[in-house]
């Protein structure tokens, strides 16, 4: 083998992506002995996990004692719309409350109760008040509290490293060359195992609350390699990013606003969301104001107002008021908190969003209302792995965090993301630790693939002329803001994946000036390979799914179907392209079964006698 | 409307600042401007972003000489005919454009003895007041944005860096040693090793700081006076002559 020309680094397992999941993994990695790397397309700790403001789901128990881990559980399945996988969505309700409770070991400090305990907030879709939090900077918290602690760890991290392509040896991953953001150069990894943790693909969109990295690098470099997608169709949009100014329109406004209280109003005044209660959830939500005021207050026999129902409800109740003309002057909707909660209160509960209005849009949100409407926010479907061992179907690949699919089912509960991370992340560093302690082979990286991947890297700088990046990345996401948004029709999906084909000879032809340094032109250019194969995961699937389930609303096949529930779509490459097809759900083990469809009454007794 | 703006372009060998007109939206801030000159004047133009709302601390700048972040800093802050100069922070080398090596902060972090805590009393949960974390939580607001680590004279104007952790280590050894869970004792380290003697308390950094910490009066003045009680106080001094230097005092 020659890899004489570029640098070699050798470790047990490679993490890719520094977020809440990939630190989380690393760390059980090192503390299973392994010799373990991560790469972070950023520097550390400026993950997209540092954006999650509300807070981090785990049945605790601390605020209302009536919660347990089944009561979580069934919460996650009803919020996915029962298409979860089960193991994933039982492992993620147990385990939560103890990977909570080891970041206050490892020295995070979370808001607390009056008893001295983590204090938690009522949020979408939860029964009762689940997520621990520290104002409205959760992530911040989470994410600086796993960096501080894994430096102290055996972790080689190497930081502003992109991955290209994983380098399989047979079946198996054996390598994953990626290169340095601030030199250019290519750096190869040869490995045992690798885990992905390299979040979503929200930049495909045009109004999105991810940042530049949220390219799709984990999906598109896994379906390379010959690994699944699962779920692709379903991708949340956040009912509340901000709408004015328009360059930070998508920026997220946290659920927290609502779970403290906040109320969406159309420009008429009217609290509309009461018009916007799904039948499944009427029994458990507030009818009039008068009841959802109460529950404010903390009485436990008033149900909850209807704005804490799950984000797509929320999502596409905005659109609807926008959309018969009743929005707010910048196409949204109000978010008021100014009228309901004190000023003190709001500038303790939610200082960053008190900031993040003041100073990117002049307003004061403990006097007015915000303005407010959907975001393209998560991916639910991602990689598809094993729900014990998050292994994918390729052998010595892993993946966790929003890059794998399947926890979530059709829509993701607020908090449950902080918490799968965690808890994946942690069961992936288990998982690979297993496969490296039962592999026997010698693996190897061939020289052909890894001057193949590294070729096809620098072609682009090497084109006397060529497409600018940053248009067809434009163009790009206009197209899937057009006719892959929040509500789809089978007409406009198929124009989008049409478009989409159209666009991969632009991005086949993209070009960048100058050298490799530090190149954000030639860094785009290599992004657009993984962004157009999430785009196209993304159309495809939600074409086959011909109905409407969750966070994947289709205008031509209204409701949910009873066959709906009997699949999940999987995205493959094959030698004629992409392909989408329906694969059959097992039936869910009875015990499962039985506590997702039990009543709260049942559930909560339970607890109550432990 | 179109604004003018000066931006240095060149890597850690040479540079010079170029000239970019860039067309207004409403609410632009600088680091759209930026991304806007990417776009359609130069494409490989190094910034260092991420999430656009002040939460990661990825975009500090230089901005007509202030350290800022850009994607907090509004072009409606300058009046229309301003030149807009934005510049890489000084304090750091720098890679490209706007870009700096800021690896030395990661270096300063991992010299920091970790977070050790008490035992817990049940065995479950860590019991603590929120009266009594609310003095930590503020400094743990810190995105690690390094403009206050930029504008300390320390290590700005003077390059001690192998003397001084800077602001933001401080506060987060402030945050270690505030911790009310918190065993170990970082006092001789902090004396000895981070250089709290250095900081003559100009309050440069709590100027600049997006997250308003106030760093100086709430993190490193505290910090000098536990020092101080510890190695300077005479009564405490013939104390320790006699029974030792004891651990935390608490």
């Amino acid at each position: 083998m020659d890899y004489s020309d570029i640098q070699t680094i050798e470790h047990d397992v490679l993490v890719v992506g520094a977020g809440g999941a990939g630190i989380r993994a690393a760390i059980e990695c090192a503390d299973k002995g392994l010799s373990t790397g991560i790469i972070s397309k950023s520097l550390l700790g400026k993950a997209h996990t540092v954006m999650a403001e509300g807070g981090i789901a785990a049945s605790l128990g601390n605020v209302d004692s009536r919660d347990n881990w089944k009561i979580h559980f069934r919460d996650t399945m009803r919020g996915g719309k029962f298409l979860n996988q089960w193991r994933m969505a039982e492992l993620h309700a147990k385990h939560a409350p103890d990977r909570v409770r080891e970041l206050e070991d490892w020295g995070a400090v979370f808001d607390r109760t009056d008893k001295g305990l983590i204090s938690q907030r009522n949020f979408g879709g939860h029964r009762y008040p689940r997520l621990a939090h520290v104002g409205d900077r959760t992530g911040l918290e989470i994410i600086r509290t796993l960096q501080d602690f894994c430096v102290h760890q055996s972790i080689a991290t190497h930081m502003e490293c992109t991955g290209l392509d994983l380098v399989l040896d047979g079946d198996k991953v054996s390598g994953l060359v990626g290169y340095w953001r601030d030199t250019g150069r290519f750096v190869l990894f040869k490995t045992k195992a690798i885990i992905l943790a390299t979040g979503g693909g929200g930049k495909a969109w045009k109004v999105t609350s991810n940042s530049w990295e949220y390219t799709g690098d984990g999906l598109g470099m896994a379906y390379r390699a010959g690994a699944e997608l699962i779920d692709m169709e379903f991708t949340q949009f956040h009912p509340t990013g901000m709408v004015w100014p328009p360059s930070v329109k998508g920026i997220l406004v946290t659920e927290g606003v609502r779970g403290d209280g906040g109320i969406l109003l159309n420009s008429e005044g009217k609290r509309f969301m009461f018009n916007y209660i799904p039948e499944k959830f009427a029994s458990e939500t507030a009818d009039t104001e008068e009841e959802a005021s109460r529950w404010l207050e903390g009485d436990k026999e008033a149900r909850r107002p209807p704005e804490l129902l799950t984000r797509d409800v929320v999502a596409r109740a905005i659109k609807k008021e926008v959309e018969a003309g009743r929005g707010s002057p910048n196409g949204g909707v109000f978010l008021d908190i100014a009228s309901r909660r004190p000023a003190a209160f709001i500038k303790k509960k939610l200082p960053s969003m008190y900031h993040q209005f003041k100073e990117l849009a002049e307003i004061d949100i403990t006097e007015e209302p915000m303005e407010v409407g959907p975001t393209l926010h998560y991916f639910m479907g991602g990689i598809r792995v094993n729900s014990d061992s998050q292994q994918t179907n390729v052998p010595g690949l892993f993946a966790c965090g929003e890059c794998a699919g399947g926890m979530h089912g059709a829509n993701r509960l607020g908090g449950n993301s902080l918490s799968d991370l965690l808890v994946f992340g942690k069961l992936a560093g288990d998982g690979a630790a297993n496969y490296i302690n039962s592999l026997t082979d010698q693996l190897d990286c061939s020289n052909e693939e890894v001057s193949k991947i590294i070729k096809a890297a620098t072609d682009i700088l090497n084109r006397e002329e060529g497409k600018n990046p940053y248009l067809v990345h434009e163009e790009l996401q206009s197209i899937l803001q057009t006719y892959v948004s929040i509500v789809r029709t089978g007409e406009e999906l198929a124009s989008g994946l049409e478009k989409l084909q159209a666009l991969k000879a632009d991005i086949n032809e993209v070009f960048a000036h100058a050298s490799a340094q530090y190149n954000p032109g030639w860094n785009e250019a290599l992004d657009l390979k993984n962004l157009i194969i999430t785009a196209e995961a993304v159309t495809r699937a939600a074409l086959i799914r011909e109905e409407s389930r969750g966070a994947h609303t289709r205008l031509d096949f209204a409701g949910e179907r009873v066959e709906g529930l009997e699949y999940n779509i999987v995205i493959k490459k094959t030698e004629s392209g992409m392909h989408a097809e329906k694969i059959q759900r097992d039936d869910p083990p009875k015990e499962l079964a039985n506590i997702a469809f039990a009543s709260l009454k049942e559930l909560e007794g339970e607890n109550l006698g432990a | 409307m179109e604004r003018n703006f000066k931006i240095w372009r060149g890597d850690a060998e040479k540079g010079e600042f170029k000239n970019y007109a860039v067309k207004l939206e409403q609410g632009m801030v600088v680091l759209d401007a930026i991304h806007r000159i990417q776009v359609e004047h130069a494409n490989d133009l190094a910034v260092r972003w991420n999430c656009k709302a002040g939460k990661c601390g990825s975009c500090s700048v230089e901005i007509n000489g202030r350290p800022k972040l850009a994607c907090m800093t509004r072009m409606n802050e300058f009046s229309p005919e301003e030149v807009i100069t934005v510049q890489p922070m000084k304090t750091f080398p720098v890679i490209k454009d706007l870009v700096t090596d800021v690896s030395w902060n990661y270096e300063q972090n991992k010299m920091i003895p970790p977070f050790k805590p008490r035992k817990k009393k049940n065995g479950i949960d860590h019991v603590m007041y929120q009266q009594d974390v609310e003095r930590i939580q503020e400094f743990r607001k810190c995105i690690e944005c390094y403009l206050c680590q930029d504008v300390c004279h320390v290590l700005r104007d003077q390059d001690k860096k192998e003397k001084f952790v800077g602001p933001r280590f401080m506060i987060r050894l402030a945050s270690l040693e505030m911790h009310p869970l918190d065993i170990d004792d970082r006092i001789p380290k902090i004396k000895n090793d981070f250089g709290s003697g250095m900081c003559n308390i100009t309050r440069c950094c709590t100027d600049v700081c997006p997250e308003h910490i106030q760093i100086t009066d709430n993190g490193i003045i505290p910090l000098k006076e536990r020092v101080v009680d510890r190695f300077y106080d005479p009564v405490r001094w013939i104390y320790n002559k006699l029974f030792g230097n004891g651990a935390k005092q608490e």
